[in-house]
């Protein structure tokens, strides 16, 4: 299969590839090298090293680790559950069907449900617990982000379940093992390639998430994305902004290094 | 055995309780007749009304569809494509650099996607409207398709490939009778991701559009600054319930294709 | 692969028909080609109406387009690839468009309608004997507030604010001019101050003022407010007026050290096609029947002297929203601080926002 046909498959790829993806990252690298004043400095990347911006970068990937942990272990269950249902391709679909109705709504809509006077304080009082300040917290923030990204998450891991020959599972059931040990030697191994397709899914968009660090979190989270947003449309500073950028897309190189452990070599 | 099945379907419940809450506000509010999303006055269908009314709203939700559908097949083409090529290739630091470049679209900011985009295309001179939101639409969803179908081909065992070409399969036939089939699940996730991406964008949408073309997520956006109206909840409720009624049809029809008589066993 | 090809076939003919159907309604509505003029505008900041009229009274087709923010708006103008024929941008922004030659200088012989604003909104520092721009709609910045919830408590200056009971309640705009502004009005700075000692004590004082806020956020403030899901916020006087109209326990007040005045102007852009068209809508939004009307829609205050005779004393007598000139002779316009000040500005705001726990 290898030799010439590989030409063929890379062609409108890398095409796509050179135009958006190589063409841009050099636009940003330029972009990057320019001070405020539009002078040729390496001014921006110094500015990175400063406490404001090294600790904003701690915070975003404490956050996006966190949301992915969380999608994690909650869409795992959910996808596993899925492939036991009479239609699942059916509630697969359904699962994807929210996030087609447009984000600004959805997260409008959450700041009623969690808000003061929402759903949730109502029943928080009914029971007796007393409303609490639900909206803008460290909560509130992940809760939506993981609400976000749970079908890309979901997704993958169904796929990979469904792929998953289940004589393995019973095989190993026959031999004594435990629901548990089955899971943990069998499956999870077996369906590992799409928890990592989920994984990048999520951590890496979960890293420049904004609009919901203001929407929900009041600005009490401040991510990379939400400093790259005002500094393209607020301040105008598109060295400075760039230069963030370009050092998340150096972490997410990283990331996808430290998660590759040869899977793809056959 | 009986008590982890009860258990389980609380849990899936629970779920989609949680997936659908935010909607079924949006839903319940569409019918106030106070004319925010709080505080509910009085059942009305004014909103619904209005939107039937609204030609501009209507024309804007069209392109936002075309361009969904456009874009998603036309990127699941490509992804698909640089997936088989990915895995094809067999060094193994080309292929972490062509993986390390589709997830740099995934990671950089709409609005970095965005402003490189204008720039690139007034650098080329193409004319911002339809077409330049198609292109870039059909950009930033080809890496999730690929993210979402590696994982299928990865999986695929080569001896499946071997067999077909030792049986004398061409290489077209071992692509449209053993990958496709075999990777479908992928091309079908990653076509909906793709689909998602292009429903939800704003940010890039908003800086290559020009020429009065609009998406429903700019219109939304835009609306922001002077609050939004619940002609927008009503809109979003039947484009919810359409989309419902579309996907539960096409699963009914397919399954009865494949499979006459075997529907609704169970429930 | 039957399956895959089944689909995609199906969604591509879907998408084909549906362009068509766009493209007649498209050419039924009379957008594709012939005498039209791209209004480039906030969302929801015009009334339907008044495009009707003019598309009426004119025959030119309106395109209208639109934007969230003046810098993502500037961005797209700068870029070009596209034309715009009108365009609303703030004060601020203009400085900046001018600055960058964005801008094509007004025919007066053609808006003859200028003559019925306010001449105390006209020749303003951005835009100077209104070369480039006609008033749109104008206001202010200052504290909205809950008395119901905060009883008894007044407000009368910026002070005020720093009040220890307000713990958890007072919501801030996220733009480091307000905020940091806020912060030198309350030390009876000037609001363009580029004094770094002067910015520092702003800063130090507004860190103190960090355990009362309760969010910093964008035009969700509005339903926040009304919601009474917060008790107080800094706004402007044009959310003010649509917060007060949802929930009219609110009250909306201007401190006493001053504050900013801002405006929305119509301006010309650069590489509009339609010129002539352009001052024939300007000259039709100031014409003061139909300011009036506009005003009513949007509920903003008009700059138009003239358009106040026909709106309601209720909206014209309240001083609130229309104070009189002893009282916006102490405001502020934004300056253009020049970008290494606008950076600074907005550094000291993300520490700002960053101090916050």
């Amino acid at each position: 299969m290898q030799g010439r046909t590989r030409n063929i498959y890379l062609i409108p790829y890398m095409l796509w590839i050179v135009l958006f993806v190589v063409a841009p990252i050099a636009l940003i690298m330029y972009y990057s090298m320019f001070n405020i004043d539009g002078a040729w400095s390496l001014e921006n990347y110094r500015r990175f090293f400063t406490p404001v911006y090294l600790s904003m970068t701690l915070r975003s990937f404490w956050y996006a680790i966190l949301i992915t942990g969380f999608a994690l272990l909650i869409a795992y269950p959910t996808a596993y559950l899925l492939t036991k249902t009479e239609h699942k391709q059916l509630w697969l679909m359904l699962i994807i069907l929210p996030s087609w109705i447009n984000l600004l709504l959805k997260v409008y809509a959450f700041i009623g449900i969690l808000g003061f006077y929402g759903p949730i304080n109502s029943f928080l009082r009914i029971i007796g617990i007393g409303s609490r300040q639900i909206l803008f917290t460290g909560f509130s923030f992940i809760f939506v982000a993981v609400y976000i990204f749970i079908p890309y998450m979901i997704l993958p891991v169904f796929n990979a379940l469904e792929e998953l020959n289940p004589s393995l599972v019973d095989a190993a059931r026959d031999l004594g093992a435990s629901p548990w040990a089955t899971f943990r030697r069998v499956i999870f191994p077996l369906t590992v390639s799409g928890v990592k397709a989920g994984c990048r899914a999520v951590f890496i968009p979960a890293l420049s998430l904004f609009m919901i660090t203001r929407l929900i979190a009041g600005n009490r989270v401040i991510t990379l994305g939400t400093a790259i947003e005002q500094h393209f449309l607020v301040t105008q500073d598109w060295g400075m902004g760039s230069t963030i950028a370009v050092f998340l897309i150096i972490a997410m190189g990283l990331t996808m290094i430290m998660t590759e452990n040869g899977k793809l070599v056959k | 055995m009986r008590k982890m099945e009860r258990l389980s379907s609380i849990y899936l419940v629970g779920v989609f309780i949680v997936l659908y809450a935010p909607i079924f506000y949006l839903v319940y509010y569409s019918f106030n007749s106070a004319g925010t999303m709080y505080s509910f006055e009085g059942f009305t269908f004014d909103w619904y009304r209005e939107v039937f009314c609204d030609t501009r709203l209507f024309i804007i939700l069209l392109n936002t569809i075309v361009i969904a559908l456009l874009s998603s097949a036309i990127s699941t083409v490509i992804g698909v494509l640089g997936a088989l090529a990915i895995t094809r290739v067999k060094t193994k630091r080309f292929r972490n650099a062509l993986l390390t470049l589709n997830n740099v679209m995934i990671v950089s900011p709409d609005v970095i996607i965005g402003a490189s985009f204008l720039v690139l295309f007034t650098m080329i001179g193409i004319n911002l409207g339809f077409g330049s939101v198609l292109i870039s639409h059909i950009a930033f969803s080809v890496p999730i398709v690929v993210l979402m179908v590696l994982p299928n081909l990865e999986e695929m065992s080569p001896t499946l490939i071997d067999a077909a070409q030792d049986l004398g399969a061409s290489r077209w036939d071992v692509l449209t009778r053993v990958v496709i089939p075999y990777i479908s699940p992928g091309i079908f996730a990653g076509f909906f991701m793709a689909l998602t991406y292009s429903l939800d964008d704003f940010a890039v949408t908003f800086f290559v559009t020009g020429g009065g073309f609009s998406t429903l997520s700019v219109e939304i956006y835009s609306l922001a600054r002077r609050g939004i109206s619940l002609t927008i909840n009503a809109l979003s409720t039947l484009i919810f319930l359409v989309t419902l009624l579309l996907v539960l049809g096409y699963y009914i029809i397919s399954k009865q294709g494949a499979k006459p008589g075997k529907a609704g066993v169970r429930e | 692969m039957k399956k895959v090809m089944q689909m995609f076939i199906t969604v591509v003919i879907a998408a084909l028909g549906l362009m068509y159907l766009t493209f007649v309604l498209n050419s039924q509505q009379g957008y594709s080609g012939g005498n039209t003029l791209t209004v480039y505008n906030w969302g929801d900041y015009i009334d339907p109406e008044l495009i009707t009229k003019f598309q009426q009274e004119t025959g030119i087709k309106i395109i209208y387009q639109t934007f969230d923010s003046n810098e993502a708006m500037l961005t797209k103008i700068a870029q070009g690839g596209t034309s715009f024929d009108v365009a609303i941008p703030s004060d601020y922004a203009i400085s900046k468009m001018k600055e960058q030659g964005l801008l094509i200088p007004l025919d007066h012989c053609k808006i003859p309608n200028l003559k019925y604003i306010d001449p105390r909104f006209l020749d303003l520092p951005f835009d100077e004997n209104n070369e480039y721009s006609a008033p749109y709609f104008w206001g202010t910045l200052g504290i909205i507030y809950n008395p119901e919830i905060l009883e008894g408590m007044e407000f009368t200056s910026w002070n005020d604010l720093w009040d220890e009971r307000l713990r958890n309640e007072i919501l801030l705009y996220d733009s480091a001019r307000e905020v940091i502004g806020m912060g030198l009005n309350s030390l009876h700075y000037s609001l363009n101050d580029t004094d770094i000692d002067h910015l520092m004590e702003a800063k130090r004082k507004l860190d103190a003022l960090s355990p009362n806020i309760k969010a910093i956020v964008g035009d969700e403030v509005k339903m926040l407010l009304a919601n009474e899901e917060a008790a107080i916020g800094v706004v402007w006087s044009g959310d003010a007026s649509e917060i007060i109209g949802a929930n009219d326990k609110l009250d909306y007040v201007i401190p006493d050290e001053g504050t900013n005045i801002w405006f929305d102007n119509i301006v010309i852009p650069a590489g509009a096609k339609n010129v002539e068209g352009a001052h024939l809508f300007i000259n039709f939004m100031l014409d003061p029947e139909n300011a009036a009307q506009n005003t009513e829609y949007v509920g903003y205050s008009t700059p138009n002297m003239k358009a106040l005779e026909y709106l309601p004393e209720e909206i014209t007598g309240d001083v609130r929203f229309y104070p009189g000139s002893d009282i916006t002779d102490k405001f502020e316009l934004y300056e253009n601080l020049g970008k290494k000040m606008t950076a600074y500005y907005n550094e000291l705001f993300l520490e700002f926002k960053m101090h916050r726990k």
